[in-house]
């Protein structure tokens, strides 16, 4: 066992992991962090997508112990001061879900590629999310989403 | 933290009610902040978790299992093998023996003596944790005695390797629908000779490869065995069907069973399907009466879970010279894999009504033969049997076009049922109550382009451009809402295609719908509400909808089969009218008033040609202090409906794909996807367009890249996420969507069913336009999933035979010989 210390959606934690524990499975076994969630076995799918130190990792490909040290940003950790982050908003608006089971993933990634690039075309956001996979939506409005979004961030900005 | 609707987009000539309105989902809100109840998030004090060792083998004896060293394994709890579980683990079971001498292999969850599938369960670990259980699991030692196994379809129908040795054949079951036989139209056989005979015949082979339905969340059960009921959630489209199989096949009495389909991450028919995995975590957790848990990695949905499509379709069409079809004889072999699934052998003869589609046969003849093999078991999968049928008779008008040397869409439109002809009863016997071919077309053309793209290919073509365009079309229909209970009934299925609502009026004026379908992405909560606020008038935000949980929502049929809306939404309808039916007489004793003179509009019950009135709400608080009713009257105004259908309805819709072929790598790509589906009335457009979105992606991603591949000792090479290619996010492109309307007559709102029309339309669209733009190279038939390689074999092939006359279609089918075209690498799989 090793001994970890992660803050994880503004939470410090401190815990004793065994050192093959993927960090999806800390989150979602050991903090009953359970809006990340595991799509495949094979780091294919992005399900289990989060902010490791605000830069998008798939989170069944880490180790909880190189998570030490660093923060962890979730789904659930997103919106903020019960406002919800402009990327949800913009998923819920334009209807970028079905099941809903790709969409922390998706929606993690979305924020990290409009860090990246503020105003990407479509096709930079379809090669963007190349890495999560959602088999509801034929992706048609999951791009819509993050246009939106990137719209209302940009205006966000300027405003503020 | 709550959603805003502040920027919901109201269009001006939005519709004054809530139906049809875009409703953005009530079920967001959890879902996109992570709140969310999968059943693998559930975790009981206590709970054990299962790992499955599994066989490597496709057909093998288990001679002996020693689970010694995983006993003692860290954290293990136990090993269970089929005998240990045979007395309480059950049976899976097929729902639809389609032929009352159907061979049906027993199928245990736990294998007892031997296995017919690489996958297949063998034994399993019960330990603290899941990660303890799945390292004992490799220490579980089992010894088999490795038998033939049959693999390919076309070998299993010789019957040379048996899948099941003691059924004394790999033929499940044979199935025949024959217009002339049941009086519903002529003699195939006679219009086909009649058109060898100075008219058109065009005989194919078609191939539908196998597909994985790829659901994005893993399945999952837990079983809590502590209570006086047996709770299973599970990760499932079907907890009622599931409920009745358990108490059908382990002897618990089905009052003791509560099934919970809690947040269910996607289905598309993969997960309308009752698991060995469920069978076996419920038979341990009775075993050691603690709560289990099992969730599958991807690796092993792959084997496990159920396979869709897999058939060879032969088809027979025959025309007159002018192009006017005559005949369809089409003859099926299915590959049903190990064992026949809950739907089963039922699947391919979903297509039997199916092949005919929207044109006027005078004769017809569907034929299916099943078979098994040592392969994962085939099921549904989003559209089962319509979209193999719907591709081989749009693959079949495009040849026919080409024979007549018309463009596709005039053949279409020679043939088609015209609108002022409806209701019509087709050559298969269904009658097709309403629907309008030209509209839809017309729409999609101009949206589309059409005529400009035609012009554009020309000139590629005349130019010789290395990448020419290609025009695919496909006018489909299919046959949604199942289904009528008499139908069924009548073809041997095992359960009834109702469903059922109930309405409870809270004394606070909020309403609960209890509904019995089972959603699991489509957006039903928000649906239902829609159609409840409408129906009783009362704000969309006071309906809260309840499903999934046999104990709350005691009688259903579940959601698959585009029967949700059609069928479940009908029923809640149908409660709505039963509670305003029973307020009535209370409302008219509260406003004095006789209850003929009482009407009910937007949510209040008026008194004709005065301004008085009490609303629903009131009506349901009175009624639950009950202190002042009508003498004699029940204190309550909550009512149930339950639905049966007397016939299915007939989506139908036009899509056009332009695809741009490099011929010089084989390499495709889509250029633009127009469709134009009338589905009947749409209760929230939004949701229908997410639903044909990722209905089309699916059904493109059949015709371009899907495909479940086996090597030849019978192990799924397709296997994981790396190897099954499932299409990203930059492999599809935006889509043009647009409708139509002609409401079904079926039901109160004219809805027709629209989950799965996008796959079942889309993979003949993009397979015609790819074989379109490469036609004049020699090309007309490319066998799914069209990779670049076939594509470039195509071509090459194509290239390679020098006449018109030797690309022509053999007059007869040789057995044995295929007579496809020679480029499109005729036995599945040769040019992988
Ligand atoms: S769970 Fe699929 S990429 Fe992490
Ligand atoms: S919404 Fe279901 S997988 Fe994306």
């Amino acid at each position: 066992m090793t001994r970890i210390n992660v803050t994880v959606d503004g939470v410090r934690y401190s815990d004793e992991v065994e050192p093959r524990t993927l960090l999806v499975q800390y989150l979602r076994e050991g903090l009953g962090k359970t809006g990340t969630v595991v799509g495949c076995d094979t780091s294919n799918c992005g399900a289990c997508t989060v902010h490791l130190d605000g830069t998008s990792v798939k989170s069944c490909n880490v180790l909880a112990v190189q998570a030490d040290g660093h923060e962890v940003t979730t789904i659930e950790g997103l919106a903020t001061d019960g406002e919800l982050h402009p990327v949800q908003r913009a998923f819920h608006e334009t209807h970028a879900l079905q099941c809903g089971y790709c969409t922390p993933g998706m929606i993690m990634q979305a924020c990290d590629l409009l860090k990246e690039n503020a105003d990407p075309s479509e096709q930079e956001i379809r090669e963007g999310l190349e890495g999560n996979l959602c088999r509801c939506t034929g992706y048609h409005n999951i791009v819509k989403a993050v246009q939106q979004a990137a719209k209302d961030l940009s205006s966000q900005a300027v405003g503020s | 933290m709550t959603i805003t609707e502040d920027r919901e987009a109201q269009a001006p000539d939005a519709p004054a009610g809530e139906v049809g309105k875009a409703r953005r989902r009530k079920e967001d809100q959890r879902l996109i902040t992570g709140r969310t109840r999968w059943t693998d998030n559930i975790q009981l004090p206590g709970m054990l978790h299962l790992a499955m060792v599994r066989s490597p083998f496709a057909h093998a004896t288990i001679s002996s299992i020693d689970a010694a060293e995983a006993k003692g394994a860290p954290g293990v709890i136990g090993v269970f093998t089929g005998e240990d579980l045979k007395d309480i683990q059950g049976v899976n079971i097929t729902a639809w023996p389609v032929s009352p001498d159907q061979k049906t292999p027993d199928h245990l969850p736990v294998a007892v003596s031997h296995v017919a599938h690489a996958g297949e369960i063998v034994a399993v670990v019960v330990a603290r944790s899941a990660a303890e259980a799945r390292d004992a699991a490799e220490l579980v030692d089992v010894d088999y005695d490795e038998l033939p196994a049959v693999l390919d379809l076309k070998e299993a129908a010789k019957d040379e390797v048996l899948a099941h040795p003691d059924l004394g054949t790999n033929k499940s079951a044979t199935w025949q629908l024959d217009s002339a036989g049941q009086g519903s139209g002529g003699d195939v056989d006679e219009a086909i000779a009649k058109a060898r005979d100075g008219g058109i015949v065009i005989e194919r082979e078609y191939r539908q490869q196998r597909l994985i339905p790829a659901f994005m969340e893993p399945r999952s059960t837990v079983v809590d065995p502590t209570g006086e009921q047996v709770t299973m959630w599970s990760a499932t489209q079907i907890p009622h069907v599931l409920r009745f199989c358990i108490a059908a096949t382990t002897g618990l009495p089905e009052s003791k069973i509560r099934v919970i389909a809690p947040d269910v991450g996607g289905g598309f028919g993969g997960k309308l399907q009752t698991t060995p995995e469920e069978f076996a975590t419920l038979a341990v957790a009775r075993k050691l009466g603690k709560p289990c848990k099992f969730t599958e990695t991807r690796s092993e949905t792959m084997v496990s879970g159920h396979h869709g499509r897999d058939q060879w379709q032969k088809l027979t069409l025959s025309a007159e010279k002018d192009g006017t079809v005559t005949g369809l004889k089409v003859e099926l072999m299915a590959d049903l894999g190990a064992y026949a699934a809950i739907v089963g052998g039922g699947v391919p003869v979903l297509g039997a009504w199916m092949f005919n589609s929207i044109y006027k046969f005078g004769a017809y003849q569907f034929n299916t033969t099943n078979y098994y093999t040592n392969k994962t078991w085939v099921d549904a999968y989003r559209g089962a049997g319509r979209p193999e049928a719907t591709y081989a008779i749009e693959r079949l008008m495009d040849e026919l076009a080409v024979e007549v040397g018309v463009d596709p869409l005039e053949i279409r439109e020679k043939n088609w049922i015209k609108h002022e002809e409806f209701p019509f009863t087709t050559v298969a016997g269904m009658t097709y109550d309403s629907g309008n071919y030209e509209a839809a077309t017309a729409k999609a053309r101009e949206l589309f382009g059409y005529d400009e793209l035609r012009a554009e290919q020309k000139r590629r073509r005349e130019s010789n451009d290395p990448v020419q365009l290609g025009l695919g079309v496909s006018t489909f229909t299919e046959m949604c809402g199942l289904a009528p209970s008499r139908i069924l009934g009548a073809l041997s299925y095992g359960a009834g295609g109702w469903e059922s609502a109930s309405i409870r009026m809270l004394a606070t004026g909020t309403v609960e719908v209890v509904t019995g379908t089972s959603p699991h992405g489509q957006g039903h909560e928000t649906a239902w509400s829609q159609i409840v606020a409408d129906r009783l008038g009362v704000p969309f935000e006071n309906v809260e909808v309840l499903h999934g949980d046999t104990q709350i929502a005691p009688k259903g049929m579940d959601s698959y089969g585009s029967r949700s809306l059609v069928v479940g939404g009908e029923a809640v309808l149908r409660a709505a009218d039963k509670v305003i039916e029973k307020a009535k007489p209370i409302a008219a004793h509260l406003l004095e008033a006789s209850v003929d003179d009482v009407e009910f509009k937007a949510g209040t019950f008026g008194v004709k040609g005065t301004d008085k009135g009490v609303t629903i709400s009131e009506v349901a608080l009175a009624t639950w202090t009950g202190h002042n009713l009508p003498d004699g009257t029940e204190p309550s105004i909550d009512a149930d409906a339950t639905f049966d259908p007397d016939n299915f309805s007939f989506p139908h819709g036009t899509h056009l794909c332009a695809m741009e072929v490099d011929t010089e790598t084989g390499a495709t790509k889509m250029r633009k996807y127009v469709c134009v589906d009338d589905i009947g009335t749409i209760i929230n457009p939004l949701i229908v367009e997410g639903q044909v979105h990722g209905g089309l992606v699916q059904g493109i991603a059949q015709a371009l890249w899907e495909g479940a591949e086996y090597d030849d000792q019978g192990t799924l090479v397709t296997g994981s996420f790396v190897d099954y290619t499932l299409p990203t996010a930059a492999d599809t492109i935006s889509f043009v969507t647009d409708h139509t309307t002609s409401p079904s007559t079926y039901n109160t709102l004219g809805t027709k069913g629209v989950g799965e029309a996008g796959t079942i339309a889309s993979t003949p669209a993009v397979v015609n336009a790819i074989v379109d733009a490469v036609r004049h190279l020699g090309v007309n038939d490319i066998v799914m999933p069209c990779t670049p390689e076939r594509v470039w074999k195509a071509i090459q092939a194509g290239a390679a035979v020098t006449t018109e006359g030797e690309r022509d279609a053999a007059p007869h089918f040789d057995e044995g010989a295929p007579n496809q075209d020679p480029a499109s690498g005729a036995s599945e799989g040769s040019d992988q």
